[in-house]
């Protein structure tokens, strides 16, 4: 009784927090530029599918992909297991499934023992490629300190989780065979799961009973309490990746990678000097800024990108910039955008719901013009992102602010801008020369 | 080899009461720049030995703006677009061929929204496109047998998911067409888009054209293939960085098509 009730607070707090911090999340996003995203939707809903649900971009890697599929599908299986154990928690029961899904029960809990196997296994060899081996798209500058913390930890809670299930599997199944648990006794000697028959009575045989019964329950609490921590850690670490996939696969761009967006604040401005009759697209009111300097000047989806972000690095180790030693990272352009606007969403929150100016923006502060003129827009980074984010377009949006805002090109391009103007090529050549190739030898 | 191309003008065509089948649209470093006037050269070889009608703008034609947008002015690249639109949609141009990929790019993916509504391909498209028809017959010649490693250039791979038409075209002569360690969806840059042609590179350890070069030339290629002016110039120093001009040559789709059938 006391424990249901320890349970039941457990799991109000644990997810009215977790509520109140995803909410914040999205107040975030909304700080974004609004745009409408309705089109196509079965295309969307397939990419969905294909990218977040089915994985297709991360078997480009097929080693890491593998392993990571293990963990990925280690979680959402589990989650079955997850409904059992709170109805266990609230009511008070003990495997109050069992009994009515007789076999298929057996049948689920061995198969979610068998994936928490795989997923120990990828776990230890996330942690060791990641610390031990050293791997270079793993240990870039921008990881040092939290990221490289909470990457740690996130593996580190993986690991205590399988370890709290088997734990609680394994007591059980001992307990069990000596007609002690708190399982019904079916009078089969065995609960009969996969993995833990065998490394149950390996580890715990020789321990006396009511030693078993605690360390069933410190695996029950233990893995439970561990489902809550991970959730509500959620919204403070890189890990949102596992919620925020599927929306950002959604609403991600559908056009060829090379489109890049035109903007109808020029448009408005340019296209009346060649069509008189021309209506402006957008409100001539409204206060016009091209491209971004801050992240309230990106879109939503561009801010839901950032959130969506694991910080896998493949966008990095694929960036030719990068890979030659410059200072560009995209990866490091979505933690940037991430972390300024939680610097905002915190500013809000302190000064009870309006943004108060703190002097800072994304650019400048967090990434320099240096970083955004390596860019070769080549869609290295779009293409590898197993969740479909584009650090381009944030760069692009960058660089309008650049040029368009603070008239600080490096002085090669406004030389390149400056031929193209009154040449209408990029290079010093007369515009009526442009086809005297035609009778050159 | 004819010795005279055969290039009539949009205007000229007009004067004479022709309208051509398809437009060629050379493009800046097409005009200008003379390593890359021999491959406009070559695909009006290619046009000429096919019997296309085709027309190029002349000095009408003016940058599409790619380098502009890319270099964050959209001001200048949407004044480029709408003259050159105007100047299409006078001619009420249907279809254009282009000898580079962000000519091709631009066209065909940033003018529709601005009113330029074209069926845009690249010249590697319609090479393939005549060699299917049956249009353009194509033997190896001095290329037959040789070792040729083709580059994806960014703007025509993963922009536009074109990987297939230059792969099929090379294949066409007879060579051993080998890929690099990144190739297609994984092609790495020359290092020129984004208008980094236009400028130094930043600081760093390596030059991207340095380091693409490099992995090309471990395939030990007699030819590295390109589809794009730019690229053409960014693997070319690449390869003169490592001394290497003698046995491996840099040449385009078009070039390898013109001069294997002695166009």
């Amino acid at each position: 009784m006391i424990s249901a009730i320890i349970f039941s607070a457990l799991f109000i707090a644990g997810s009215a927090f977790f509520i109140v911090n995803a909410r914040k999340i999205r107040r975030n996003i909304l700080l974004g530029k609004s745009i409408s995203i309705r089109d196509n939707r079965s295309e969307r809903f397939k990419t969905m599918l294909l990218v977040a649900f089915g994985q297709k971009k991360m078997f480009s890697r097929p080693i890491p992909a593998l392993l990571h599929l293990f963990i990925y599908a280690a979680f959402v299986i589990t989650q079955i297991e997850l409904l059992e154990i709170v109805f266990d928690g609230v009511s008070g029961h003990h495997r109050a499934f069992r009994e009515s899904l007789g076999g298929f029960y057996t049948f689920m809990v061995s198969f979610i023992e068998i994936l928490s196997v795989l997923a120990f296994v990828a776990t230890i060899a996330f942690l060791t490629r990641r610390n031990i081996l050293k791997l270079a798209r793993l240990n870039k500058p921008e990881l040092n300190g939290f990221p490289r913390f909470d990457a740690n930890l996130i593996l580190a809670m993986e690991f205590l989780l399988v370890c709290f299930i088997f734990m609680m599997n394994g007591a059980d199944e001992v307990l069990y065979s000596r007609g002690e648990s708190h399982a019904m006794n079916l009078g089969d000697g065995s609960l009969g799961f996969s993995v833990s028959k065998h490394l149950g009575p390996m580890i715990y045989g020789c321990m006396p009973t009511p030693g078993l019964h605690i360390i069933e329950r410190i695996g029950w609490w233990g893995h439970i309490a561990m489902v809550f921590a991970f959730l509500n850690y959620l919204p403070f670490s890189k890990h949102l990746h596992i919620l925020l996939a599927f929306p950002n696969t959604y609403f991600s761009n559908l056009k060829a990678k090379g489109s890049f967006k035109n903007l109808f604040e020029v448009t408005d401005v340019v296209k009346p000097n060649f069509d008189p009759e021309y209506q402006p697209k957008l409100d001539p009111n409204a206060p016009v800024k091209f491209g971004a300097k801050d992240v309230t000047d990106l879109t939503w989806k561009q801010l839901l990108d950032a959130y969506s972000c694991t910080e896998c690095g493949r966008c990095t180790s694929s960036c030719p910039q990068n890979i030659t030693g410059k200072k560009l990272s995209p990866r490091k352009i979505m933690m940037d955008t991430r972390d300024r606007l939680e610097e905002v969403g915190k500013n809000i929150d302190k000064n009870k719901g309006t943004f108060v100016d703190d002097g800072k923006s994304l650019l400048g502060d967090y990434i320099t013009a240096e970083e955004i003129w390596a860019c070769n827009t080549c869609n290295a980074c779009v293409q590898e992102c197993p969740v479909n984010i584009d650090p381009l377009a944030i760069i692009m949006d960058l660089r309008q602010q650049l040029v368009l805002e603070q008239s600080s090109a490096p002085a090669e391009l406004n030389g390149m801008f400056s031929n193209l103007e009154n040449n209408g090529a990029p290079w010093q050549f007369s515009p009526a020369d442009r086809g005297n190739w035609i009778h050159e030898n | 080899m004819s010795d005279t191309l055969k290039v009539p003008t949009m205007a000229e065509m007009m004067a004479n009461g022709e309208t051509p089948e398809i437009l060629f649209w050379v493009g800046c470093s097409g005009s200008f720049d003379d390593r890359a006037k021999k491959i406009t050269k070559a695909i009006v070889r290619i046009l000429n030995h096919v019997g296309i009608k085709f027309a190029v703008l002349g000095a009408e034609e003016s940058c599409t703006g790619d380098p502009a947008k890319r270099a964050g002015n959209e001001f200048l690249f949407q004044m480029q677009a709408f003259q050159n639109i105007s100047i299409l949609n006078g001619y009420q141009v249907k279809k254009i061929v282009t000898g580079c990929p962000h000519c091709f790019n631009t066209l065909k993916n940033e003018y529709p929204e601005l009113g330029g509504q074209y069926e845009v391909v690249h010249h590697t498209q319609l090479v393939q496109e005549l060699i299917n028809q049956g249009k353009l017959k194509v033997q190896g010649g001095e290329f037959k047998g040789k070792k040729i490693v083709y580059h994806d250039p960014c703007y025509l791979g993963r922009a536009n998911d074109v990987y297939e038409a230059p792969r099929e075209v090379i294949q066409k002569l007879d060579v051993a067409l080998t890929e690099m360690k990144r190739s297609r969806a994984n092609g790495l840059c020359c290092g020129a888009g984004g208008a980094q042609m236009f400028k130094e590179a930043e600081k760093g350890a390596k030059e991207v054209n340095v380091e693409r070069a490099g992995e090309a030339l471990e395939e030990n290629p007699d030819v590295i293939a390109v589809g794009c002016p730019f690229c053409n110039t960014m693997m070319t120093d690449g390869v003169k960085h490592f001394n290497k001009e003698d046995k491996t040559k840099v040449l385009d789709v078009a070039e390898l098509i013109a001069t294997a059938n002695d166009l």
